[in-house]
């Protein structure tokens, strides 16, 4: 094993990826409207958004399957817009199962190796390592209908890091399996890429999948970037109001400004970032964690609960103000009994800072998600 | 024709089974009588006229009783010998010719211009529609009328190099065109069957070129349907006889006609050979198509 870390360290680490103001359009559709990204060496960098808003595009245009109208692809600060895709050493596991059907798991490893001319003996003992690395030693002569879609895609996984690649490419190679293989695969492909220290793009629509496993998340929107942080910066200070709830739940409170930070019930909780003028409404971004409740004992309260939902360590509740406004909270399931539908409760805020956003921001189509 | 009938269940065989598991299930909780009964008439159906045949050319009818002169007498027949190599012959062009012409096709189609295949496909299964006579008949007026017209082209050399020697170019290439309805449509299915879009970017993405993601990623996957195109194209020249025998050749079919003229029990002895040898051909493909190649090649 360590020489299959050794063997990849002198090609796949180093590797930097770079979108520049790449567009790539298709008839009326623009997948791709000035895509800007930056992959560090070594990094896993997932690219997530909601369906149809170009990453696959992205990825194609990485692996060479398509070329941009406009813009370049960097790898290494050389533009490979022009270069074919075999000629582009990038290893890609697929969304569905993409093994040759005729060729066995070690074949299907084996098979870049042959294309770049090892010798057999060579080829046989690396794919065997890679395909022990994947944890598949015993399935080495299973051909792809006799394994299960887990073990295909680590077999897949296997046969895109035989050739070394310079970088990595995971297009939703998890997204036909069922959720359990997903969690351990999902661990295991970050334990791996950990290991070989390979530039890595992985492109999903889950935004927990991109947040567990990456350095850095790339949120896109209508073919462009709107964000590329750290999970939890992301998670915590969300850059626009589309990434705010597209990654994890938000909740929009209004409040409005007072000196010393932005009123929020009866409280005054100190504003994050620019903090607009005194007297203007805004928009308190809140974390259904970051909302605090409380039986409200009998008394009318600041809402009602609406919905509980159990999601195991926590029970999310939705509960409605008397003006109409939800709200949503994150309370421990041990409290949850403490809140049954049509119980008042009261309501507070985490004393922390929070991201306000003027009133007149329009509001990004909210997108359902949990984090 | 007689060759075309074991092929029904030949095409598409592979194929169109992926469905089965619910329909077999459902089979299998009714057993017994019912089934029976369908095997019984089917059974009926394909093996009495078989047998009827068989007992015609074996009966002796000047000394009464059995004999089996005219399976003696099959293979040193005038003419046998030059009608079945130029069958042989004929099934095996029309087979490479289609094939080399088509797979590519087929493959540039799905992979590289979807939007042509339905025009592909109407183009390739007009054959079915237009009668053999109907083709054969427009291919005899180009064939007279070329060579006047076009005297001093190179077209009419190539009209007069197809129709002559010994091998029958003008009769291949119409076959070719005869079959091209089997051979879309299994190639096809096959192609459709498989993920040859993302088994292309595949092979590309280790770093194969063109020619080795066709030659060791795609025609591999799709060896059934090649095969089963191959059959289908085979089976059809080798029972062919309208065409041959307007365009004046004799080969197999044509000459079982011709013989059954003179002399009955030989003929239908012919027929039956032609049929055997249809099925042990149908036997060697499913075997070729069925097996799973276990060979690690690496
Ligand atoms: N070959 C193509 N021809 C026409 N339109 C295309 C093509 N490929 C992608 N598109 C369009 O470009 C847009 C972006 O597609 P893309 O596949 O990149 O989305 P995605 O972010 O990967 O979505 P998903 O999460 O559903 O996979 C979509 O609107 C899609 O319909
Ligand atoms: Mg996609």
């Amino acid at each position: 094993m360590s020489s299959i870390a050794l063997e990849s360290l002198d090609t796949g680490t180093g590797t930097t990826v770079e979108f520049a103001d790449v567009h790539r359009v298709f008839g009326s559709t623009h997948a791709l409207d000035g895509l800007d990204l930056k992959v560090r060496p070594g990094e896993l960098l997932a690219l997530l958004g909601p369906s149809g808003c170009g990453k696959t595009t992205a990825l194609r245009l990485l692996a060479g399957f398509d070329q941009p109208d406009a813009g370049s692809v960097l790898v290494d600060g050389e533009d490979v817009s022009r270069l074919p895709a075999n000629k582009r050493d990038m290893g890609m596991v697929f969304q569905s199962y993409s093994l040759f059907p005729t060729m066995s798991a070690v074949d299907n490893v084996a098979f870049g190796l042959r294309l770049r001319g090892r010798g057999a003996g060579d080829r046989r003992k690396r794919a065997a390592e890679l395909l022990d690395l994947v944890g598949l030693s015993e399935h080495l002569k299973k051909f792809p209908h006799q394994m299960s879609g887990g073990q295909q895609q680590r077999v897949a996984l296997a046969r895109a890091l035989a050739i070394s690649p310079r970088v990595l490419l995971l297009d939703e190679p998890l997204s036909a399996l069922d959720a359990k293989v997903r969690a351990q695969l999902r661990d295991e492909i970050r334990r791996i890429q950990l290991e070989l220290g390979v530039t890595t793009v992985f492109v999903t629509h889950d935004q927990e999948e991109a947040l567990s496993m990456a350095d850095r998340v790339g949120v896109m929107r209508n073919g462009r970037l709107e964000q590329c942080a750290a999970p939890a910066e992301l998670y915590q200070r969300p850059e626009t109001p589309f990434v705010a709830e597209f990654v994890g739940t938000m909740n929009r409170l209004p409040g409005s400004m007072v000196p010393g930070g932005v009123r929020l019930f009866t409280q005054v909780v100190a504003v994050d970032g620019v903090v607009p003028p005194a007297g203007s409404d805004v928009r308190a971004l809140l974390r259904p964690e970051a909302v605090l409740v409380e039986p409200a004992g009998g008394q009318p309260g600041d809402a009602i609960v609406t919905t509980a939902t159990f999601f195991g360590a926590v029970t999310r509740l939705r509960m409605t103000q008397p003006d109409g406004q939800e709200i949503l909270a994150d309370v421990g399931s041990h409290r949850a009994a403490d809140f049954p539908a049509g119980a008042q409760v009261r309501i507070s805020v985490l004393d922390r800072p929070v991201l306000v956003r003027p009133e007149s921001e329009a509001t990004a189509g909210t997108v359902p998600g949990r984090a | 024709m007689v060759a075309l009938t074991p092929t029904a269940g030949a095409g598409g065989l592979a194929e169109t089974q992926t469905g089965g598991p619910a329909t077999s299930s459902r089979r299998r909780r009714r057993p017994g009588i019912g089934r029976g009964l369908v095997l019984l008439i089917c059974g009926i159906y394909f093996i009495g006229p078989l047998v009827g045949a068989f007992w015609f050319s074996i009966q002796d009818k000047v000394h009464g009783g059995v004999q089996f002169s005219a399976y003696a007498h099959v293979f040193s027949a005038v003419g046998f010998s030059d009608a079945f190599m130029l069958s042989l012959k004929l099934g095996i062009g029309t087979v490479l010719i289609s094939l080399l012409l088509m797979v590519p096709t087929m493959l540039l189609l799905h992979l590289r211009a979807p939007k042509f295949r339905p025009v592909v496909e109407t183009l390739c299964l007009m054959p079915l529609v237009i009668p053999p006579v109907v083709l054969v008949a427009g291919v005899g007026v180009v064939l007279a009328w070329g060579p006047n017209q076009l005297a001093g082209t190179p077209l009419q050399t190539f009209l007069n190099a197809i129709q002559s020697g010994k091998t029958p170019w003008v009769l291949i290439l119409e076959y070719v065109v005869l079959t091209l309805p089997f051979t879309y449509r299994s190639l096809d299915a096959g192609i459709r069957s498989v993920d040859i879009h993302t088994l292309t970017e595949a092979g590309l993405n280790l770093g194969a070129g063109w020619g080795t993601v066709t030659m060791r990623i795609l025609l591999p996957s799709l060896r059934t349907s090649v095969l089963n195109a191959a059959f289908l194209s085979f089976a059809l020249v080798f029972g062919e006889y309208t065409v041959a025998s307007i365009l004046q050749y004799q080969p197999f079919a044509v000459f079982i006609v011709a013989a059954g003229q003179t002399e009955g029990q030989l003929s239908t002895s012919l027929s039956l050979l032609s049929l055997l040898i249809t099925w042990l051909l149908l036997l060697l493909i499913s075997l070729l198509g069925g097996r799973n190649s276990t060979k690690v090649d690496i």
